[in-house]
């Protein structure tokens, strides 16, 4: 029974995962950039839902309707002064702009906020320690459980709008081929804003999850892009679906790492990581997100 | 409809198009020949906005346009098709041609819809309306390159060796649809190796040599032009 509740805690971490990498599988999937400074968005996220949680004294479930906006404001300046000026330098610069944005964030962060850690945990009452009990050995976090739905909901959400909408079509063309785009009428530059802010918007939920669930202090971004990185590749880089995948297997790998040493629990994740990796180098795009999104492409009805 | 006067490309030092002066009236049909390395593709790209012209003045409708990008001028009806077909991989073909009468056509809803289908219809995909793009043959990509390029309801065509990799039977395809396509009243510009395909269309053939046209007039006379045999190949154009 006990591997039974660390396959079901394992899912359920998975979720978060899942939902701290699909920023990072997003903008990938839009604009082949690794965003190195993901982890540092989404610490900055919780920073400034903890600011407006502070300032305003409200829970960080009202505080995240003012936060993502902010955050979409800063997907805009983002996109516009680091990452469109750096897309045409080749894949490094911008490699290296987003290192350089993820340096600065920490040390900004470090300077306003200081080294103490910060938690959302007293802020959002028993949900941070609450849960459903199955039987004897199974619990069920609910903190963890609305995790996962939000990361549920909002993978299903993204994968609706890039196949049925047709703000999604213009963020696929633009993907596929950003120049034979223009010569059909769209304007890439200002699509790649638009897929910027959505990514920032995910990166806030995913921070504002980073907060409720656990720790963060200012530089805890760079093991949050390390989790978000691994899920991304685990599952197939610039697949939703993938990202999905590649979530729940870390929180699996760790999980059950954990259970037969606790000291296992990070390196399990980074082995399977490494594996997978090995694996796809050999075989080439062994992408499980190619596979599912075959089986759900949209057909000349869908609007 | 479409003029450049005096257009220029230089890449550093070197020279791809030199002062070239271009005209294109309401639906008419003009082919370019030349041999590689002529400037012909370079051409339509400063036509199409793909690139900026480093001189000259380019104008649509008697406004300048020599600032709008590639999507601008798309959506003021200079439609473009490549020379290597580019679909939209991992898209249906219906999809293809949705983006572009979305985009390009600026349609929205049901006339998108129905521009889509008349875009597949006049270039005979319709049956391969819910294929994935890059399932499709070499012929039945271009096809659908120039159902994009319609679907932007285009008052101007420029083709970019649309025929190249294809054999007779399947250019005379494409030959019938573009025929079809001028009937309509859409402007041609049609860069092509294969000249005896091009003059089935065209009533206009533009030579160019060394980023310079060097032979313009109706296709007979531009194909007995001793400076065009010399440089296309030096000797009779077949």
């Amino acid at each position: 029974m006990i591997w039974l509740n660390q396959l079901l805690q394992g899912i359920l971490l998975g979720g978060y995962y899942a939902l701290m990498a699909a920023g990072l599988s997003f903008l990938f999937g839009v604009m082949r950039v690794i965003n190195l400074a993901h982890g540092s968005l989404a610490v900055l996220a919780a920073f400034l839902l903890l600011m407006i949680d502070h300032w305003l004294g409200v829970s960080p479930f009202i505080g995240l309707w003012l936060m993502l906006p902010i955050m979409a404001l800063i997907g805009m300046v983002f996109q516009l002064g680091i990452l469109e000026r750096s897309l045409s330098g080749g894949p490094l610069i911008p490699l290296l702009a987003t290192f350089g944005v993820s340096l600065l964030l920490d040390n900004i962060l470090f300077a306003i906020f200081g080294a103490n850690t910060q938690s959302f945990a007293p802020d959002i009452g028993s949900l941070s320690y609450g849960s459903w009990a199955i039987g004897h050995s199974i619990d069920i976090s609910q903190l963890d459980a609305l995790i996962f739905a939000t990361a549920l909901v909002l993978l299903v959400g993204m994968h609706l709008l890039l196949t049925r909408s047709q703000l999604g079509r213009m963020i696929r063309a633009t993907a596929i081929d950003a120049e034979a785009a223009s010569l059909s009428g769209l304007d890439p530059r200002r699509v790649r804003v638009v897929a910027s802010v959505m990514a920032m918007i995910m990166i806030g939920v995913a921070g504002a999850a980073l907060g409720m669930r656990s720790s963060f202090e200012p530089y805890a971004g760079g093991a949050q892009l390390i989790y978000a990185f691994e899920a991304v590749v685990i599952g197939g880089t610039g697949s939703l679906w993938g990202t999905l995948i590649g979530g729940i297997m870390l929180g699996i790998a760790q999980n059950m790492g954990a259970t037969i040493n606790p000291h296992l629990s990070q390196i399990s994740g980074h082995v399977v990581f490494l594996l997978v990796l090995l694996v796809r180098m050999r075989m080439g795009s062994l992408r499980l997100g190619n596979f599912l999104r075959k089986r759900m492409r949209p057909s000349v009805v869908s609007a | 409809m479409l003029v450049a006067r005096a257009l220029s490309k230089q890449f550093g030092s070197l020279t791809v198009i030199d002062r070239v002066d271009f005209r294109l009236a309401d639906a008419e049909a003009v082919g370019i020949v030349g041999p590689n390395g002529a400037g012909k593709t370079t051409l339509l790209n400063l036509l199409s906005g793909a690139m900026q012209p480093s001189a000259g003045q380019i104008s649509y409708r008697e406004t300048d346009i020599k600032a709008q990008d590639a999507a601008a001028r798309c959506r003021l009806g200079i439609g473009r098709s490549h020379q290597v077909p580019r679909p939209f991989i991992g898209m249906t073909v219906f999809e293809n041609v949705l983006v572009a009468a979305q985009q390009g056509g600026q349609a929205q809803g049901a006339d998108a819809y129905q521009r889509g289908v008349e875009a597949l219809q006049a270039c005979g995909m319709v049956e391969h309306a819910n294929r994935r793009a890059e399932t499709l043959g070499l012929l039945d990509r271009k096809r659908l390159e120039l159902a994009r390029a319609l679907a932007t309801k285009p008052d101007i065509l420029l083709l970019d060796e649309i025929g190249g990799g294809l054999t007779d039977g399947e250019a005379e395809v494409l030959v019938r649809i573009i025929q079809r396509l001028r009937q309509g009243g859409i402007a041609i510009v049609w860069i092509e190796h294969i000249v005896h395909i091009l003059v089935q269309v065209v009533d206009r053939l533009i030579c160019m040599d060394a980023g310079r046209i060097i032979a313009d007039g109706s296709p007979s006379a531009v194909l007995e032009n001793q400076a065009v045999m010399s440089a296309y190949l030096g000797g009779g154009v077949v």
